[in-house]
C-alpha cells in the first residue's frame, strides 16, 4: 500500500472508532450529568467533604468553587514538588526550583501541560503520581464541569442555579475518566508501555558499552494524558519516546484517547439541549476545521520544502519512524486541535508550513475539535457571537436555543474569545522587544518568532506543545508563560460561568417564523466563518512574520 | 463580603475534595495499574521490555542505543538513527534522557550536522552520499528510535556481512525477516529493529564482540 493510502485508511480507522463511541459516550456523559442517584463512593466522599449534593449554586458559587479548588490544587502541587527532597521514589531528584515549580504548578492545573522542565530528571514517582496525575485528571474535569454549566444555562429557565460543582467533578472523575482510564492503561501495558517503580534499569549493549535507561510509572498517567487533554509527558520525548507509544497501533489509541472526549461532548450537548442536530451541526464545524489543518500538516510534512529536509531526502527530524509521516501529521493535528500539546514528533522541526499548520490550529482558540469541555464551551461562545452576527444582519434581537442574546450575553462571549489573542499578541509582543530574550532562542529568524508565538499561543491556549527550541527555564518565561496559562484558563472560564447563569435565569423564548434556525449547513457555515474570521483578523500580521515568511523562503 | 465568605467556605470544600481525589486518582490508580501489569506477560513489558543475552540485559527491544565499533574501519555492526542525546554528530544516545534536536528546516546547524552525518554514514558504507537515506541522517523525536527504515538496513548489509564473514544473502534475508510491515497494513511505517538484527547476525555467527 501507497503512503497515502495507508495514511488515509488510518484516518478512517480512527473515524471509524470516533463514530462507534461518539453516542455511546455522548449519552452516558448526559446521564452521567443528569441523574439523580448517587453512587455509594460518591456519597461517601461528599460526607467527608461535608457538602450537600443536591443544592444547586449559583453562576457565583460554581465560579468559586472552581477557583478555589484550582487554588489550592496549584499550592499543593507547588509544595509537592518544593519538598521532592523529602519524598519517597525520589531517586535522589532534589526540590524543583521555585521558577520551575510555580510554572508547573500553574500548568498542570490548567490543563496546560507545559512542561519546562527535564521529566526524567527533574520529577520522582511520588510527584508525578499523587501530584501530575491527580491534575490531569481534576483539571480534565473542571473543564467538563464549565462546559456542562453553560449548556445547563441553556436548558434551564427562571433559575439562578446551574448546577453543584463538587458533585460534577466527582462524578467526572469517578464515572467516566477512571475507568476508562484504567481499562486502556493495561491495554498500553499490554502494546509495551512501561509502568514501573524503578528509576531505570542498566544494560551492557552487544558492543560492551554500559547505559541507564530511565523508567517510569507511565501507563497510569499516559491514558489520563491524552484522554484528559492534557499532555504533559512522563518522559521528555513525550509520545515520541517508545516507553510512552510504542509502536503503530499504540499511536492510533493515543489519537484516539485524545479526540474521542471533545467529539462525544457534541452528543451531550445535543442529548442536554433535546436536539441532537444541534450538536451535529457544531461537530461538523470542528470536524472540518480539524480535517483541514490535518492535511495541511500532512501535505508539508510530505512535500518538505525547507533547506534541511531537501538536503536529508526527507523530514524525519524530530520524527520516529515506527510512526512515519502519517502518523506523526495525524498527532500534530489531533494534539493541537485539541488543547492536548502531547507530541510524538518534535514541533519545532516540523516544516514551515506544517509547524505553521500546528500553530494556527492552536490558534482557532482549541475548538478543532478542542479539549475536554473547554472546545464545547469555545466553540459555544463563537456559535453565539454567529448567531449575534447574523441578528446584526437581518436586525433582530438574536436568539441561541431559546435564549434571548442581549448586552451581558454578547459582552461575556466577546471577553471569553478576546482573552486569548490578547495574552498571545502582547506576550509574544513583550517577550521579543526584551534584550536577553533572542538569546534564548536555538533558531533564529523568521522560526525565532514562531518559537516565541508557539510558546505564548500554546500558554493561553493551555495547549502544551512547544517549540521546544526555545528555552524556558529563565524566569522571565516561567513566570510570564505561567501567568498567560492561568489568565488564559480562568478569564474565558469566569465568563462562561458569567454567561451561563445570565442564561439560566431567562425564560425560554419558543421559536418564531423570524428564529435563525441553528442547525444544518448554513448555520455550519456561519459559525466556521466565525472562527476563521476572529483567528485571522487577531493573528494574520503575526503569522506572516513567522511561519509563512519561513514556508515561502 | 458575602461573596468573600463564600469563596473561602468553596475553597475549603476544594481542598478536602482535593485530598480525596488525590487519594484516589493518585494512590489508588496508579498502584492498581502497577498491580495489574505485574501478570506475567505484562510485567517485562512494564519494566521495559529488556532484551537478555546468556542471562545479561543488553538493551530494550524499544530503545535504540547506537552500537559503537572498536574498530571503525571493521565495524560489524548495524546503526540506529542519529539522536540528540549523542555526544557527537553520530554515536550512542543516552537513554537516561529523552528529546529531539529541535532543530528548525532552516537551521544552519541542523544543515550542518545532516552534511556531516551524510559524509560520514557514506564513507562507512562506501557509496556516494546522495544513496543515505532521509532515516540515517536524522535524529528522532525521542533520541531513542530503536528502529530504522529497510532502506537504511539494506545500505548496511553489504558491510555488515563483509565484516562478519557471511553471505550477503543470509544478511539479507535476517533483514527481511526482521522488518516489520504496516500494522495492519495501514499504521505507521515499515521498519527494522536495530538491536534485535544485531543479535540476530551475532547468533548466525557474527565477529560481533571478538
Amino acid at each position: 500500500m501507497s503512503d497515502l493510502w495507508a495514511g488515509l485508511s488510518q484516518i478512517g480507522v480512527l473515524l471509524l472508532c470516533l463514530a462507534a463511541a461518539y453516542k455511546p459516550l455522548g449519552d452516558y456523559l448526559a446521564r452521567v450529568f443528569t441523574s439523580e442517584r448517587h453512587w455509594k463512593l460518591e456519597s461517601g466522599i461528599y460526607r467527608v467533604i461535608r457538602v450537600d449534593p443536591d443544592s444547586g449554586q449559583r453562576w457565583t458559587t460554581y465560579a468559586a468553587g472552581v477557583l478555589g479548588f484550582s487554588f489550592v490544587s496549584i499550592v499543593l502541587l507547588y509544595l509537592l514538588q518544593r519538598l521532592q527532597a523529602i519524598l519517597p521514589l525520589n531517586f535522589g531528584r532534589g526540590a524543583v526550583d521555585p521558577a520551575t515549580a510555580f510554572n508547573t504548578a500553574v500548568s498542570f492545573v490548567t490543563n496546560t501541560n507545559w512542561q519546562s522542565y527535564t521529566p526524567e530528571e527533574a520529577m520522582g514517582h511520588v510527584v508525578q503520581m499523587v501530584g501530575l496525575t491527580v491534575q490531569n485528571f481534576v483539571s480534565a474535569g473542571m473543564g467538563i464541569c464549565v462546559a456542562i454549566a453553560l449548556v445547563r444555562g441553556f436548558v434551564r429557565a427562571n433559575t439562578g442555579r446551574i448546577g453543584n460543582v463538587w458533585v460534577d467533578l466527582t462524578r467526572i472523575c469517578v464515572r467516566v475518566l477512571l475507568p476508562i482510564s484504567f481499562v486502556f492503561a493495561i491495554l498500553l501495558v499490554a502494546g509495551g508501555v512501561v509502568m514501573s517503580l524503578s528509576s531505570g534499569f542498566t544494560s551492557t549493549g552487544i558492543d560492551g558499552m554500559q547505559h541507564t535507561t530511565a523508567l517510569a510509572p507511565a501507563a497510569s498517567q499516559e491514558v489520563i494524558k491524552e484522554l484528559g487533554t492534557n499532555g504533559g509527558g512522563i518522559f521528555n520525548g513525550n509520545s515520541a519516546h517508545p516507553f510512552e507509544n510504542p509502536q503503530g497501533w499504540t499511536n492510533l489509541i493515543e489519537i484516539f484517547l485524545i479526540l474521542v472526549i471533545p467529539v462525544s461532548l457534541t452528543r451531550t450537548f445535543g442529548v442536554l439541549v433535546g436536539s441532537r442536530k444541534q450538536g451535529y451541526t457544531l461537530l461538523s464545524v470542528m470536524g472540518a476545521l480539524w480535517g483541514l489543518m490535518l492535511a495541511v500538516i500532512w501535505w508539508a510534512e510530505s512535500h518538505p520544502n525547507g533547506p534541511a529536509a531537501l538536503l536529508a531526502g526527507g523530514a524525519m527530524e524530530g520524527k520516529e519512524s515506527r510512526f512515519g509521516i502519517a502518523g506523526s501529521a495525524l498527532f500534530a493535528g489531533s494534539t493541537t486541535g485539541t488543547s492536548t500539546g502531547a507530541v510524538n514528533a518534535a514541533h519545532d522541526s516540523l516544516t514551515g508550513l506544517g509547524g505553521g499548520g500546528a500553530l494556527l490550529n492552536m490558534l482557532f482558540a482549541e475548538l478543532t475539535p478542542g479539549g475536554v469541555g473547554t472546545g464545547l464551551y469555545s466553540i459555544l461562545v463563537i456559535a453565539i457571537i454567529a448567531v449575534f452576527l447574523a441578528g446584526l444582519m437581518v436586525g433582530r434581537t438574536p436568539e441561541y436555543l431559546g435564549k434571548k442574546l442581549g448586552r451581558r450575553e454578547v459582552t461575556c462571549s466577546a471577553i471569553a474569545i478576546l482573552a486569548m489573542p490578547a495574552l498571545v499578541l502582547l506576550g509574544s509582543g513583550i517577550a521579543l522587544l526584551l534584550p536577553g530574550i533572542r538569546a534564548t532562542m536555538t533558531n533564529s529568524g523568521a522560526h525565532g518568532l514562531s518559537e516565541v508565538l508557539y510558546a505564548y499561543g500554546s500558554a493561553s491556549n493551555n495547549n502544551g506543545s512547544a517549540f521546544a527550541g526555545l528555552t524556558v527555564t529563565n524566569d522571565w518565561f516561567e513566570a510570564t508563560l505561567g501567568v498567560a496559562m492561568l489568565f488564559g484558563r480562568f478569564v474565558p472560564i469566569l465568563a462562561v460561568l458569567r454567561l451561563a447563569g445570565a442564561l439560566a435565569a431567562q425564560r425560554k423564548t419558543p421559536p418564531s417564523a423570524g428564529t435563525l434556525p441553528t442547525q444544518g449547513p448554513m448555520f455550519a457555515s456561519l459559525v466556521g466563518g466565525t472562527v476563521v474570521l476572529v483567528a485571522a483578523l487577531t493573528f494574520v500580521p503575526a503569522l506572516a512574520l513567522g511561519p509563512i515568511a519561513e514556508a515561502l523562503a | 463580603m458575602r461573596w468573600f465568605t463564600s469563596v473561602l467556605r468553596q475553597t475549603g470544600a476544594g481542598l478536602r475534595l482535593l485530598i480525596v481525589l488525590t487519594v484516589i486518582l493518585g494512590i489508588c490508580y496508579p498502584l492498581a495499574v502497577y498491580g495489574v501489569s505485574r501478570i506475567p506477560g505484562l510485567q517485562s513489558n512494564a519494566e521495559g521490555s529488556q532484551v537478555k543475552l546468556d542471562g545479561q540485559v543488553v538493551g530494550s527491544r524499544l530503545i535504540g542505543i547506537d552500537p559503537v565499533a572498536k574498530n571503525p574501519a571493521a565495524d560489524p555492526y548495524f546503526h540506529n538513527r542519529a539522536s540528540a542525546s549523542a555526544k557527537g554528530a553520530l554515536g550512542p544516545a543516552d537513554p537516561s534522557t529523552s528529546g529531539g534536536s529541535n532543530l528548525s528546516g532552516d537551521s544552519t546547524e541542523l544543515r550542518g550536522l545532516l552534511l556531516e552525518r551524510k559524509e560520514a554514514i557514506a564513507g562507512r558504507e562506501g557509496v556516494t552520499p546522495d544513496r543515505v537515506p532521509a532515516d540515517a541522517v536524522t535524529a528522532s523525536g525521542s533520541g531513542l528510535d530503536p528502529d530504522i527504515g529497510p532502506a537504511y538496513a539494506e545500505l548496511q548489509a553489504p558491510r555488515v556481512a563483509r565484516v562478519n564473514h557471511l553471505d550477503p544473502d543470509a544478511v539479507r534475508r535476517l533483514i527481511a525477516e526482521h522488518t516489520a510491515g504496516r500494522q495492519l497494513g495501514m499504521l505507521g511505517a515499515p521498519t527494522v529493529n536495530v538491536l534485535q538484527l544485531n543479535l540476530a547476525i551475532k547468533k548466525l555467527g557474527g565477529s560481533h564482540g571478538r
